[in-house]
């Protein structure tokens, strides 16, 4: 009985906090008790990559505000494909949610029928994104972003780009780089962003187009420009693409999602709990030394005007690359 | 050596405690096929939180090298590798186990695993800053060669039939092909099925290919599954010792080989283990039979396996770039406790690594008495089970196994498939291994070359990136050496016989 009037304390105090920020609070008293059991958490990448990470960060925090445990699994496959078309025929009861990210939900229906489409996947919250970014060793020539232009624009083509995957935010970054630029560099696809910063780091490669992440996480790399509004203020040094003049703002944005069935209060409460773990200063100050950037677009309206804007800038883009017809 | 003073630290009941749990759990865990390394580290993380960064390390490496070590269970009683990296092991350790000596292997195998884990932690210790630059060296085009240079080795794992062993390789490239493809992204080979998309996984295919055949045959024929022999030998330690005494060269070959593979984040303990097979049996000596139950086939696959263990954490923890699947776990885990890898690391918080690094090495120690135990009990439990619970045991953690890799069902399906498959070619001279060889390299193989052809393009120096680059020159040699040495040496023979005819 202990643990159930514990969880009531901890529910209250999480509606409290909700109200308080000025969500949409919630009366129905049949879900008072909501969360009374661990939370399953599905990640539908392999463990130790970057969403898993972030899992296993908002984990602890998640325990400590709410008293349930998120339970985190995987279910990998086709880039992320296995899981979300799996995710509807999940219980939805409120114990069950997954990890999902952009571009992935965006591009993978419109290339072929990975058995979802993006509009099926009952999006909660979205919660940080990886900008991406252009990386170089520390003993680079390229000090900054002006030189590697000039590079590029001296030796067309023999500029190299490595980068996670094709389709993908990097890929598509580069492509907008291209464009906005008025450069032609080459790309090369790496299997995950580690794979292509080892590539970077072993000169295989003149650059990387990675994300803010990678500056914060391997040592003996720089930073020339990030695709944000304003600068990480991890690297406060850095300018963003857009002071030079290249509007681009992108990179990897990860959210959570639960099955169609859940209940509306459910989303409701799940969302605000997300939400309040999102806004701990704690894992805020975590989250920028690891380099991400949080963002805050919450189930309704916000999640699906910044979906259908994020959905339409990066159809584009992929329709430039050749990625899409 | 370096950071002795950590050794007290690492001493801590605590840490003694869970580097024991670590290791009973993680050979546990590596002997049922589809249980992987991977995913027992996955399963302790959120553990590990509430531990000091040295414990919550130690107990992650002691399961990790438990894991690895554990694969050789299946391997050796079940002709099934309990992980990747064991595949090496069925070669001459099934064979061993039909004639009877089953337990004789085991116990060969764990003294190969601690030599090779022991080799793997200390250059680890001694040599990390410096090693962490072959991670660096090699690019794409060296991954490339070095998964041709594994494929190379179905030459020589083919015995009878070299037709055959080519063909099941190539039909393993071919499944490697199906799903979305590693690096372009393309999809190939689904036919319009939504299950294909996800590929076939390499663990499932491994259970499938080695294991269901076993099954079958264990159904279909009577007698015993393994000869057993009367009475009690022990664990025939003496023995043992004094085989891999006399093969010691083989033992730190293999150990090294598995260092320096286990390094390479896009290599593993597959190819670890294979390399240093095929170099075991390159060099054997007369009367060694490998493929029919030849101890220092086991040698060379354990070893170079344990190796990698030390091996990979060397780029995880000098350059955040982890040199095998749990390693990325691990990373992920120290990430979360607020330690940043790189090579500052060995420098700033030398106490962690070092209390860590020891830690891995009495883990390892401790899995000498420990596995011993384990692998007695694991003998008699297979030899002495009657059929009629051994195979139902059995194929109920193929299916587990095969399930909880991904958690996807359609895993168990392309599992079952794949093991009927294997078994109809089976009863036509075609082995498993050059299948799960092409499965496990044509990924590595195709990825390298694309990079390493766009690049080459981009640079205009397509021979140069190819042909031109010296890791890549002396991996072609060796390939070439590996393919073509049995028929010069033959030819060499012939020669010499004639000449003495005359």
């Amino acid at each position: 009985m202990k643990t159930t009037r514990r969880s009531l304390v901890m529910t209250g105090a999480a509606l409290a906090f909700a109200a308080g920020l000025g969500m949409t609070a919630l009366s129905a008293p049949a879900q008072a008790e909501y969360p009374e059991k661990p939370i399953s958490y599905i990640i539908p990448f392999g463990p130790g990559g970057e969403s898993d990470i972030t899992a296993r960060m908002q984990q602890p925090f998640f325990k400590d505000k709410f008293n349930q445990d998120l339970v985190i699994s995987y279910k990998p496959g086709a880039g992320g494909a296995v899981g979300w078309s799996g995710l509807n025929s999940l219980k939805g009861d409120g114990y069950t949610m997954m990890g999902v990210n952009l571009p992935h939900i965006v591009l993978q229906p419109q290339q072929k029928d990975v058995g979802y489409k993006t509009d099926e996947i009952t999006m909660l919250y979205w919660f940080h994104y990886t900008p991406d970014a252009i990386v170089v060793t520390d003993d680079s020539p390229f000090k900054t972003l002006q030189d590697l232009i000039k590079f590029a624009k001296e030796n067309p083509g023999k500029m190299l780009f490595s980068g996670s995957g094709k389709g993908t935010a990097p890929h598509l970054a580069k492509v907008r780089f291209d464009k906005l630029a008025g450069v032609k560099t080459t790309y090369v696809p790496f299997k995950g962003t580690g794979a292509s910063v080892a590539a970077l780091m072993g000169k295989q490669v003149t650059a990387a187009m990675a994300f803010t992440t990678v500056a914060a996480n391997y040592e003996k790399t720089r930073l020339l420009a990030v695709a944000m509004e304003k600068r990480h203020p991890r690297f406060p040094d850095v300018p963003t693409f857009k002071e030079l003049g290249i509007d681009i703002v992108s990179g990897a944005y990860r959210g959570i999602a639960v099955p169609k069935s859940t209940p509306e209060p459910i989303r409701q409460k799940l969302t605000s709990m997300i939400k309040a773990v999102n806004e701990d200063p704690a894992f805020l100050k975590k989250m920028e030394e690891g380099g991400f950037a949080p963002v805050d677009y919450a189930y309704g309206k916000s999640a699906d005007d910044f979906l259908s804007k994020f959905a339409e800038e990066v159809t584009a883009a992929a329709k430039e690359a050749g990625m899409l017809k | 050596m370096a950071g002795f003073e950590h050794l007290l630290t690492a001493l801590t009941p605590l840490n003694l405690a869970f580097a024991l749990f670590g290791v009973v759990a993680g050979t546990v865990i590596g002997a049922i096929p589809g249980l992987t390394a991977t995913m027992s580290v996955a399963v302790l993380v959120p553990l590990t939180f509430a531990m000091p960064t040295s414990s919550a390390l130690i107990l992650m490496g002691a399961i990790y090298t438990g894991a690895i070590y554990g694969g050789a269970y299946s391997a050796i009683l079940l002709n099934t590798p309990g992980t990747p990296s064991a595949i090496a092991t069925t070669f001459d350790g099934y064979p061993l186990a039909k004639k009877g000596d089953g337990d004789y292997a085991i116990t060969i195998a764990c003294l190969a695993s601690v030599i090779g884990g022991l080799v793997g932690a200390v250059a680890l210790m001694t040599l990390a800053p410096p090693l962490s630059q072959v991670a660096l060296a090699f690019g794409p085009v060296e991954y490339f060669w070095l998964a041709i240079f594994g494929l190379s080795l179905i030459a020589a794992l083919s015995e009878g039939s070299l037709i055959k062993g080519v063909a099941g390789g190539a039909l393993g490239l071919l499944l490697s092909c199906i799903g979305v493809a590693e690096v372009a992204g393309d999809v190939r080979m689904t036919f319009g099925s939504q299950t294909m998309l996800s590929g076939i996984q390499i663990v499932a295919a491994l259970i499938g290919l080695f294991c269901i055949p076993v099954l079958i045959d264990l159904v279909a024929q009577p007698g015993h599954h393994l000869k057993v022999d009367s009475g009690s030998r022990g664990f025939r330690l003496g023995e043992a010792v004094r085989y891999l005494w006399g093969d010691k060269i083989n033992a730190i070959r293999s150990a090294v080989i598995g260092t320096v593979v286990g390094i390479l984040p896009g290599a593993g303990g597959s190819i670890a283990s294979l390399v240093s097979y095929s170099e075991a049996q390159r060099t054997a000596k007369p009367g060694q039979t490998y493929g029919k139950g030849e101890p220092g086939g086991i040698i060379a696959s354990e070893s170079a396996n344990n190796a990698t263990v030390g091996g990979g954490f060397i780029p995880t923890l000098v350059l955040g770039i982890p040199g095998t699947p749990p390693d990325a776990v691990i990373l992920g885990a120290l990430l979360v406790q607020g330690v940043r890898t790189g090579p500052s690391l060995f420098a700033n918080q030398g106490e962690i690594v070092y209390t860590f690094i020891w830690g891995l090495i009495l883990a390892t120690i401790l899995m000498l008495p420990t596995g011993l135990l384990i692998g007695r009990y694991a003998y008699r439990t297979i030899i002495t089970l009657p059929k009629a619970l051994l195979v139902p045991a059995i194929a109920f953690m193929t299916i587990i196994g095969s399930y909880a890799i991904r958690n996807n069902i359609s895993d168990v399906i392309i599992m079952i498939v794949l093991g009927a498959f294997g078994w109809i070619i089976g009863r036509f001279g075609f082995t498993a291994s050059p299948i799960v060889l092409g499965l496990i390299l044509g990924p590595i193989a195709e990825s390298g070359f694309v990079q390493a052809w766009t690049i080459g393009r981009a640079t205009e120096n397509q021979m140069g990136m190819f042909f031109g680059r010296p890791i890549s020159i002396a991996i072609i040699v060796f390939t070439l050496f590996t393919l073509l040495s049995p028929f010069v040496l033959a030819r060499l023979k012939k020669i010499k016989d004639q000449a003495h005819a005359d």
